[in-house]
């Protein structure tokens, strides 16, 4: 099929961006919206062009490096789908698409559609792990959880940090990602120890990166392609608040 | 922004079942609105529940400000293409707009009727209470006027329908059955008072036609 893009391309952090137009011929409905990309790059090389640079590195779902607002929404069309695992025929021949990196103010943009989501490191750092050395793996009934916790903390676990819900929050909040980690390890007793101060120390952090206030439109769990539910917030929310009140 | 758009609506439940005397007949509704209201002004609860009003519509307001200044200023570059409304309802999406609607609307209500009852000489009725009553029907009389109380309260009816959840969800209610709970409780306390608002001007106006 052929298409025609539009297509966000910035030479460096600083510079001003703009929409440029690429017509695309010969696009199969199998390709993959990141083979789409790599074609057109092709096309780039051999005009002696600068590549058109975006970010991706498994190309099946699981690492959340991939992230782009195609159409307007964050990963494009699809539902619970990563911008590597959308293929092209979820367009017909003949469409505009598209093309823009995932905007935030604590997401820089490096150049085109490649982003820096290193505010998402900063929050991890600042809590997102349990702080005692583990060792060898202990022997796994040593310490029981119910079968419910295992599977709500994986529930929150299953978040793989691509940033599609800053992209889509009206308020550029990082409540959904952030809220995930919390969850993920408020529930298990390894976590659960220093849930307290975690809580308060990655909350901190995400308004140190400057993201802004979740004011639960809920656009995030939406657009969310691992289905990450807003009621992560909620318990981030209700730990966040424990934590203060009982804080030592 | 929980705490004072909660205790607004906690207040707006008050203060609807305080004006239900408007929709008893003329004569009765006059004695027992003019009494209420003198009743109110008087009583030493009232005055300190009205000052954790004024500081709440204060405070919700100068806190919105901040909310917004801040939410703005964490928007990178806009979206040349931006389909993102598709994932949210409208009304989630324009707190701060349906709240510059409450604002204006509540600038005209204190003027009209909180600044007339406190600090102007009304007539007094034949029970000796200032006639608020006449002040609130005479208001209603004029069509326009009836126009912007419906318009304002649709705008409260849509910022009480987002608001009433998400203060929930802001102060951490995450278990499922409660959050479906709240979700319902929120549709209910809205639509009775809004409907319950939105009937009054229109109950008096229609009166006042036969
Ligand atoms: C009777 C009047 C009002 C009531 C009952 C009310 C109620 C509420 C409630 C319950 C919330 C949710 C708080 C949360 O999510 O934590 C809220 C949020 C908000 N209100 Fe109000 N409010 C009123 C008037 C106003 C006014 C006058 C303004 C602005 C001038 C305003 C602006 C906002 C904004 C910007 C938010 C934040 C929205 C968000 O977090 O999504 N409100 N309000
Ligand atoms: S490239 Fe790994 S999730 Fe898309």
């Amino acid at each position: 099929m052929k298409l025609s893009l539009k297509i966000w391309r910035q030479e460096s952090f600083d510079a001003k961006g703009s929409m440029i137009s690429y017509q695309l011929d010969k696009v199969s409905s199998d390709m993959s919206f990141l083979e789409m990309l790599d074609l057109l790059n092709e096309e780039l090389v051999q005009k002696g062009e600068r590549v058109i640079e975006f970010d991706h590195d498994c190309r099946e779902g699981i690492c959340g490096q991939c992230g782009i607002m195609i159409n307007g929404r964050a990963h494009g069309p699809l539902s619970n789908t990563t911008t590597c695992q959308l293929h092209m025929r979820s367009f017909k021949d003949g469409d505009t698409i598209y093309i823009e990196p995932f905007r935030a103010e604590a997401f820089p943009i490096i150049r085109d559609l490649k982003i820096d989501r290193k505010a998402f490191d900063h929050i991890i750092q600042a809590g997102g792990y349990i702080s005692t050395s583990t060792g060898q793996p202990p022997e796994a009934n040593s310490i029981l959880i119910s079968h419910d916790n295992t599977e709500a903390a994986f529930d929150a676990a299953a978040c793989i940090g691509c940033g599609a819900c800053v992209a889509t929050c009206k308020n550029s909040s990082a409540a959904l990602f952030t809220s995930a980690k919390i969850t993920h390890l408020a529930l298990l007793p390894q976590g659960k120890l220093e849930a307290a101060q975690r809580v308060i120390n990655m909350v901190d952090q995400m308004d140190t990166e400057g993201f802004g206030h979740c004011s639960n439109t809920e656009a995030c769990e939406v657009e969310c392609p691992q289905d990450i539910a807003v009621l992560h917030i909620a318990r981030m929310n209700y730990e966040y608040n424990k934590a203060l009140v009982f804080k030592p | 922004m929980s705490g004072t758009g909660l205790f607004l609506c906690f207040f707006l439940i008050i203060h609807l079942l305080g004006n239900l005397q408007l929709f008893l007949p003329p004569e009765q509704a006059r004695e027992q609105f003019n009494w209420y209201s003198h009743l109110l002004s008087g009583n030493i609860i009232i005055k300190t529940v009205s000052y954790v009003l004024y500081i709440s519509i204060i405070g919700h307001t100068i806190y919105a400000l901040i909310i917004t200044r801040k939410n703005a200023a964490a928007n990178g570059t806009k979206y040349a293409y931006d389909k993102r409304g598709t994932a949210s309802v409208w009304y989630s999406r324009n707190m701060g707009l349906l709240g510059t609607i409450i604002f204006i609307f509540l600038i005209i209500h204190f003027k009209d009727f909180w600044y007339q009852y406190k600090f102007t000489d009304l007539p007094l009725d034949a029970k000796g209470h200032k006639d608020l009553y006449t002040i609130v029907t005479k208001a209603y009389q004029q069509l326009w006027y009836v126009l912007v109380y419906e318009v304002a309260l649709l705008a409260l009816g849509f910022h009480l329908l987002h608001g009433f959840f998400s203060a929930a969800r802001t102060l951490g209610v995450f278990h499922p059955k409660y959050v479906r709970w709240v979700k319902t409780l929120g549709w209910v306390y809205t639509l009775v008072i809004i409907l319950g608002f939105m009937a009054m001007p229109i109950f008096v106006y229609l009166n006042g036609l036969s």
